[in-house]
């Protein structure tokens, strides 16, 4: 146990981020106002806590704006395929199950293009932590709507209003067999951390949904006046916590999503089944 | 005479699995298809009993993905599939070209396009194993006959695909894929298995994609070095890149590793070639029904040869050129509608070419062949 002046001594240190990134390859492509480097502070910060070592952790994306995180961070990285970001992890979990697999993804990547991979993963329980950028939107190519883009939202493929409904990110992760699930915002960057964590620790499948905004091209066609304004609206107000979920009337979570673990539960992981496989072939 | 123990009565699709494992590999993965499951099935049971993993994935373009994945964390990968699965695979087939990931891709062929024909034999899948994904990219195909033959050349494809940093693709028709032939499995050290170069120097000095060498050696995921992959146009350390300058440089180079190395990637099978001034170019199962009907015509004093090519591509332009100039017409029977003649016009230096097509599922025969060297003689 630390006494509290060690506790104190630790907490004016500042965090040395730069452990973990690799700043020759800063400035990031993100715009100003993305929560995409918020949402990467509380990843870093959650790493850091695991005790996971730099070697044995190894970072795949898809492609995306949120599939860029890999190229900042000094880990094994490893930006694939539009969408195939969890078959690259498959194989690389199945090949050597030491790495700890972590995901960056987005609403397009994952629920769109990569939705087959997104639940036959969830399935099969593969031990990797899944980050999906919920941005409602596709960044990267300049605004098209997304699975999560919200009824009646402009986009530049939706000039009329989005009448596409939306996936349950959470929902679905949780239907498909995901063991650990949970939704954390940019906005709430502590209460993501320790979100995280506990996802980084889960053994099978965790999948974190984090709101986040895209103030380039969301917000400007929906008529946010600014990357703090769409926080507010979207990932404050328009979430609750779990805990607060409880205490409250009906009325008062109506329409909002909620933040937290949303599931969790134990359930055989792939690579152990896959080892107890291997030693009934051997004969053992 | 060979062990007993060692000879096997087998399938081509047996035989690709025997070459699989005697080259190392430690990773399949894949999605049903006719007509190569079999590779699927056999290697679910053998894998494991080697430590070795095997996984049935959700699509086809998850298995390509997997095995790219696994052969960065070290594995030896494999992935085995047919004409429709083979063209999902194209994006992942890029990706590893342009990542220069190691890995090898079997295309059992069958007749297309769409659904096609799924359990006739074909030889319409050459151009897309050419061209099938988009960007100018290197390719290394090959293009066994024999179900005895199939086990070398797998272990070759994978031999090519460590060496090369590359993927290499294994085409055989459906016919060669489930004829079942006698076959001797070699004995461990009597083919050569090659492996990956692996870097030597310290992590903090490792570049994934040093210019310095022509192959840059290849780090697995997990062992300290903590590289960056990508399929962008990347420099030296693997890091996306948008200087016109490197990105050309960097496509130039990947074109190169086989360029440069043809003579080492060739491989060529020739019959009665010699003084031959009826030439049959011809690969797969169609090569068989050619080398029958030159013995034929060779008994009747007509001077066919064959020339078989066991890399279709690179193509063996070499090789064609040389026939042909002793030749008065080269005859190519394929099991498509002219894919591979272009390819021998290109290099025929005006010598007469002359196509067989087939493609209603059912395979060339000797006499159909043996007919046109007649016509010529």
């Amino acid at each position: 146990m630390s006494t509290v002046a060690e506790k104190k001594q630790k907490l004016s240190v500042p965090f040395d981020y730069n452990r973990y990134l690799r700043p020759n390859k800063l400035p990031h492509i993100w715009c100003p106002g993305c929560g995409h480097g918020i949402v990467l502070k509380s990843l870093i910060r959650a790493i850091d806590k695991s005790a996971l070592t730099k070697d044995q952790i190894c970072m795949v994306s898809g492609i995306g704006c949120s599939s860029r995180t890999p190229g900042y961070v000094d880990f094994n990285t490893f930006h694939t395929l539009h969408g195939r970001a969890l078959s690259h992890a498959t194989g690389i979990k199945l090949a050597k199950p030491e790495l700890k697999i972590i995901v960056t993804t987005g609403d397009g990547d994952a629920l769109a293009i990569g939705g087959n991979h997104f639940i036959h993963t969830c399935r099969r329980n593969i031990d990797m932590t899944i980050l999906v950028y919920s941005n409602a939107t596709y960044g990267m190519t300049g605004g098209q709507y997304s699975p999560t883009t919200p009824v009646g939202s402009m986009a530049t493929t939706s000039r009329y209003g989005n009448i596409e409904p939306v996936f349950d990110c959470c929902e679905l992760a949780k239907a498909a067999g995901a063991t650990f699930v949970a939704r954390g915002t940019a906005y709430h960057t502590q209460e993501l951390e320790r979100i995280l964590l506990e996802a980084i620790k889960h053994r099978g499948t965790s999948v974190v949904e984090i709101l986040d905004q895209c103030p380039t091209y969301y917000g400007r066609q929906n008529k946010f006046k600014s990357a703090t304004h769409m926080m507010e609206v979207i990932e404050k107000d328009g979430t609750v916590s779990v805990t607060q979920a409880e205490k409250l009337p009906p009325e008062k979570i109506k329409g909002k999503l909620l933040r937290g673990i949303l599931h969790r539960v134990e359930r055989p992981e792939y690579c152990d089944e896959y080892k107890k496989l291997t030693d009934r072939a051997q004969g053992k | 005479m060979a062990d007993k123990k060692n000879r096997k009565f087998i399938q081509g699709n047996e035989a690709c699995v025997e070459g699989a494992l005697y080259a190392g590999c430690r990773f399949y993965a894949g999605y049903p298809i006719t007509p190569s499951t079999e590779i699927a099935e056999l290697l679910s049971a053998r894998l494991p009993k080697v430590g070795g993993k095997f996984i049935q994935m959700e699509d086809e373009i998850a298995s390509i993905a997997a095995i790219i994945g696994a052969s960065l964390a070290g594995l030896k990968s494999l992935t085995a599939t047919s004409g429709p699965g083979f063209s999902l695979k194209q994006e992942g087939i890029g990706y590893a070209c342009m990542a220069e990931v190691p890995c090898v891709i079997v295309d059992v062929m069958r007749g297309g396009p769409s659904t096609g024909y799924p359990t006739g034999p074909s030889q319409s899948d050459v151009m897309q194993a050419k061209w099938g994904t988009h960007g100018d990219h290197p390719v290394i195909a090959l293009t066994p006959a024999y179900v005895q033959e199939i086990i070398p050349e797998t272990v070759r494809a994978f031999n090519l695909a460590e060496k090369y940093r590359t993927p290499v693709m294994l085409l055989y028709d459906e016919v060669v894929g489930h004829m079942r032939e006698a076959v001797t499995i070699p004995e461990p050290g009597e083919l050569p298995v090659i492996n990956r170069i692996k870097p030597a120097c310290p992590p903090e000095e490792y570049l994934p994609y040093d210019s310095k060498y022509e192959i840059a050696p290849l780090a697995s995921f997990g062992e300290g070095y903590r590289f960056h992959v990508t399929g962008l146009n990347h420099r030296e350390d693997g890091f996306p890149t948008n200087d016109s300058k490197i990105i050309e440089e960097g496509i130039k180079r990947l074109m190169r590793k086989v360029e440069n190395n043809k003579a080492d990637i060739w491989k060529n099978e020739e019959y009665y070639l010699d003084g031959a001034d009826i030439v049959v170019f011809a690969f797969g199962t169609t090569a068989r029904s050619a080398r029958y009907a030159i013995t034929k015509a060779r008994e009747k004093g007509i001077k066919a040869g064959l020339l078989r090519p066991l890399t279709i591509w690179p193509f063996p332009d070499a090789a064609v050129k040389d026939a042909a100039k002793r030749a008065k017409a080269i005859i190519v029977p394929e099991m498509n509608l002219g894919q591979i003649s272009l390819e021998i016009e290109r290099c025929a230096c005006g010598v007469k070419v002359e196509p067989i097509n087939r493609v209603d599922g059912e395979p060339i025969n000797p006499a159909q062949i043996l007919s046109v060297i007649e016509k010529y003689s």
